[in-house]
């Protein structure tokens, strides 16, 4: 009885999940019913696209990382009573549409945007900053920061106090808390915010057209142009998918390798 | 608990400013008189007007909160059942079944929005039916009802696995232990399952932008063909507008929830 | 002679092919205090799920009052449970965790009052009505769980290790509540527990079980003086278990001598388990007679010290009210009715 409250939800996974992947298998290796090996293959023509996608993706994740870290570890040796407080202080941006921030920042880097204008005050610039692969880095720090942020306080705040006071007890300076022991019980928290930095930053395709202008192109902008844009070929689009797919198992395989603990947050 | 050093507090301050400085000069220009983003030249609230005058935008609007509320409510109901079947699956089926519910979460959101449309292509063809609503609350049910399930499953393994046997005990069926005990057990579970897909419904543009036809344009997809065509000042009222929103409710949502703690907290003592 | 309330008939259970309840056949009078006792793992609670109606055994009969009642879900069965952590309605208030059974029959209002009173009256929480469950004491839960069950006035009441999780002196205390409350109420207690000394104080006959099977079945103190295996004997107290040879009937050798015992019927030449209790024993001066070893150690226990006596193939556990000088050898004394035989156990 309890088993066949689940077969809606079983049927729907199995409709919209695992059909739709079969099927962008099949788009990959199949045309009009032939077995085809043209598309993926093709994919290797957009290797420089999915070097620098993965070049992109994994700058924005060290500098979220670097930034990141530190504010866990403050955020989670403060007073329980602002803990909370300032936790949302830094999380409440990500509460606004994606969109939006990405296009707060289209204006202000811009020509005439207001860092250029600041810049102008002391007779600098005006320096082309929009419509480059630092700006496209910069929208994905910004972006993405709270998903390396949130992991890594959660893993943060779960260790017991009473083990740092001990490394202390044992002899270790501030420094040395931090490496022998803070660093190593966190593990599992930066894996998993590498993971939930990298996989969104690999695969957009906004942020690049954004602030990235036509010319840094992400493997995101070319599945995005196969379905939707000019360029219209699922079949390419489909192979070009499944790599990316296979990047992200890979990176998360080898996340995986150093993360034991199996109650991960989530978000 | 040692003091915040003063190092620490700047450091703070400095990523506050980088995460907030981009939102508070959009929410400035958005009372500009000209469409400059370097320069104040007067204040008004022209752009607001014209805002809640734009046909588009309401239409979105509205188009967004019906595809938010049914998917997830539809999200939330297969999700709650889904999860009372899985808890009572055995090892092997429940560590599949687990592992095909990751799936959305973890693939990256445009390769789920491009199987969809080319799921929804082929019957499209086959079954005479066009993008729009449908397709759209489809998607969105579907990215929504993992994070359903990884929010109800911890409330199973967290309760008492006893009590609905001991309600069946008291003389309830199977059927009604369920309602009057085991439901109320997992109900913030079920709660916060709505509530993230609430938010992540409102929120996707990916998903929404390969599956959503002309007819049904949520707001996201208006943003970003308001972006794509150029800036306007409108889109810094709609930021403002959304981040005021935005704010008022976390507010109260934390105040709350603080309340609640500290009654629990108090009655404990 | 009280008649049967239930029965059980050549019960058989496994989990994944293994066997958890091996041919049980029990019978439980009415009225009776009875506890299934044995380590984790014995089978107990099994039993006492099947009982419940939780649990379907794959084969077997289970009789109510005379009348199979395998087919009977738990709902419709006249049996109530108190779980092992009690499983209180988190969500509910001690008023209506107490309710909830007689709410689910649609009792008219006045009547739950009614009984819900009475019965907080029983367990000592008049004035508790309002009370969150999460917000009592374990001591507490334990006795709005008692409340819970018998409001519905079931026939018999089952409890899985109800006092497992209680400090020792509420757990005192709690034991004699129970079995003031069953003595009261007159209806049938189905205990369970791993505690040997929770089973004698309480019960009116005692079920041990071990492996999935059933041991023995007495009185406490049948069970504690004429225990009917080297397994009951040393799960009941603290025991000296050896192997002995029987040569006839009431005559034994333990570690080579022979002794005058009271039992028979075991065969001539027969390797027997031997159960002598530590407070049985006397210590002697050494002699030919009796077994003599060296005192390995003198615990003071309060009451008794308890020593060590290492012979030359056994270690002798030995309670006494005077204690030996420790590493003299001395002698072990023992009186006939003292030697319990029985037979090996087949692993």
């Amino acid at each position: 009885m309890k088993k066949l409250v689940s077969a809606p939800y079983l049927a729907w996974m199995a409709v919209f999940v695992v059909v739709p992947l079969l099927m962008v298998a099949y788009f990959a290796f199949f045309e009009d019913g032939h077995f085809t090996l043209d598309y993926v293959s093709n994919v290797s023509q957009y290797t420089n696209i999915f070097i620098r996608s993965i070049w992109l993706a994994a700058i924005a994740t060290a500098i979220c990382l670097i930034i990141a870290y530190p504010v866990a570890m403050i955020l989670s040796e403060m007073d329980t009573s602002y803990q909370g407080t300032l936790l949302m202080i830094v999380m409440l941006p990500m509460w606004m549409n994606f969109l939006l921030r990405t296009y707060a920042w289209m204006t202000i880097l811009g020509n005439n945007g207001v860092l250029n204008q600041f810049f102008g005050l002391f007779g600098l610039g005006p320096f082309k900053m929009l419509n480059t692969q630092g700006a496209v880095v910069l929208g994905m720090v910004y972006n993405y920061l709270p998903f390396m942020l949130l992991p890594i306080y959660n893993v943060m705040v779960k260790i017991d106090k009473s083990v740092l006071e001990a490394a202390q007890d044992l002899g270790c300076n501030r420094a040395r808390v931090i490496s022998k022991v803070i660093l190593p019980l966190s593990m599992p928290g930066v894996m998993s915010g590498i993971t939930m930095v990298f996989v969104p930053a690999i695969s957009t395709f906004i942020i690049s057209r954004m602030l990235g202008g036509g010319g840094n192109l992400l493997i995101g902008d070319l599945i995005e142009m196969q379905f939707l844009g000019n360029s219209y070929n699922p079949n390419l689009g489909a192979a070009i998918s499944l790599v990316l797919m296979v990047i992200v198992l890979l990176i998360m395989t080898l996340m995986n390798q150093f993360d034991v603990d199996d109650d991960k947050p989530l978000i | 608990m040692k003091k915040t050093s003063t190092l620490s507090k700047l450091y703070l301050l400095l990523v506050m400013l980088f995460l907030y400085v981009p939102i508070f000069v959009l929410i400035v220009f958005s009372f500009n008189t000209t469409k400059s983003h370097s320069h104040m030249t007067g204040f008004t609230f022209d752009w607001y007007v014209k805002l809640i005058h734009n046909q588009l935008i309401l239409s979105s609007l509205l188009n967004t909160i019906i595809v938010a509320v049914t998917s997830a409510v539809g999200a939330t109901i297969l999700g709650t059942a889904a999860a009372v079947g899985i808890n009572s699956m055995k090892k092997i089926p429940k560590a599949i079944t687990l592992n095909v519910n990751n799936i959305p979460i973890v693939n990256p959101e445009i390769v789920t929005g491009v199987s969809m449309m080319l799921l929804f292509v082929f019957f499209a063809a086959r079954m005479n039916f066009e993008f729009g609503f449908g397709t759209l609350i489809i998607a969105h049910i579907t990215f929504n009802v993992p994070y359903v399930i990884l929010n109800i499953m911890p409330k199973f393994r967290q309760m008492n696995p006893n009590i609905y046997e001991a309600a069946q005990d008291l003389g309830c069926s199977p059927v009604q232990a369920f309602f009057k005990v085991v439901l109320p057990e997992i109900m913030p579970g079920i709660l916060s399952g709505l509530m993230m897909s609430l938010t992540f419904s409102l929120d996707d543009f990916v998903i929404s932008y390969f599956t959503n036809g002309s007819k049904a344009q949520t707001l996201p997809i208006t943003i970003y063909s308001m972006t794509r065509r150029k800036i306007s000042p409108e889109i810094n009222a709609l930021s403002t507008i959304i981040f005021l929103i935005v704010i008022v409710i976390l507010v109260s949502k934390n105040i709350y929830e603080r309340r609640n703690a500290a009654k629990k907290g108090g009655k404990l003592q | 002679m009280k008649k049967n309330i239930i029965s059980l008939k050549n019960i058989c259970v496994s989990f994944d092919g293994e066997r958890v309840l091996d041919n049980i056949n029990l019978d439980i009078r009415d009225k009776e205090f009875v506890t299934f006792l044995g380590p984790s793992g014995c089978g107990k609670t099994t039993t006492l799920r099947i009982i419940g109606g939780f649990l379907t055994p794959d084969s077997g009969i289970v009789e109510f009052e005379g009348k199979d009642i395998k087919a009977v879900p738990p709902h419709k069965r006249n049996v109530n449970t108190v779980f092992q952590r009690y499983a209180l309605f988190p969500h509910l208030n001690v008023y209506d965790n107490i309710a909830f059974g007689l709410k689910v029959k649609k009792l008219p209002e006045n009547e739950i009052n009614r009984k819900v009173r009475e019965m907080l009256e029983l367990v000592n929480l008049t004035g508790f009505e309002k009370r969150s469950v999460n917000r009592l004491s374990g001591g507490q839960q334990q006795r709005v769980a008692i409340a819970r069950a018998l409001v519905n006035e079931p026939k018999i009441l089952l409890l899985d290790e109800p006092l497992g999780a209680l400090d020792l002196k509420l757990r005192k205390e709690m034991q004699i509540e129970l079995k003031r409350i069953q003595q009261s109420l007159e209806i049938t207690f189905i205990y369970v527990t791993h505690d040997q000394e929770e089973a004698l104080t309480m019960s009116d006959t005692v079920v041990v079980m071990n492996g999935g099977s059933i041991q023995q079945i007495g009185s406490p103190v049948d069970i504690y003086n004429e225990p009917k295996n080297a397994f009951v004997a040393d799960f009941i107290g603290e025991s000296n278990i050896l192997d002995g040879l029987m040569v006839r009937d009431r005559l034994v050798t333990i570690s080579g001598k022979n002794f005058e015992c009271v039992d028979g019927g075991f065969g001539e030449n027969k390797p027997v388990d031997v159960v002598i209790r530590p407070e049985d024993i006397t210590i002697i001066p050494q002699d030919d007679e009796h077994i003599s070893g060296v005192v390995k150690s003198v615990t003071f226990k309060g009451v008794h010290y308890e020593m060590l006596i290492e012979a030359y193939d056994h270690d002798w556990l030995v309670h006494s009210t005077k204690s030996a000088t420790l590493n003299d050898t001395v002698g072990l004394s023992f009186g006939p009715d003292d030697i319990h035989i029985m037979n090996k156990m087949e692993e």
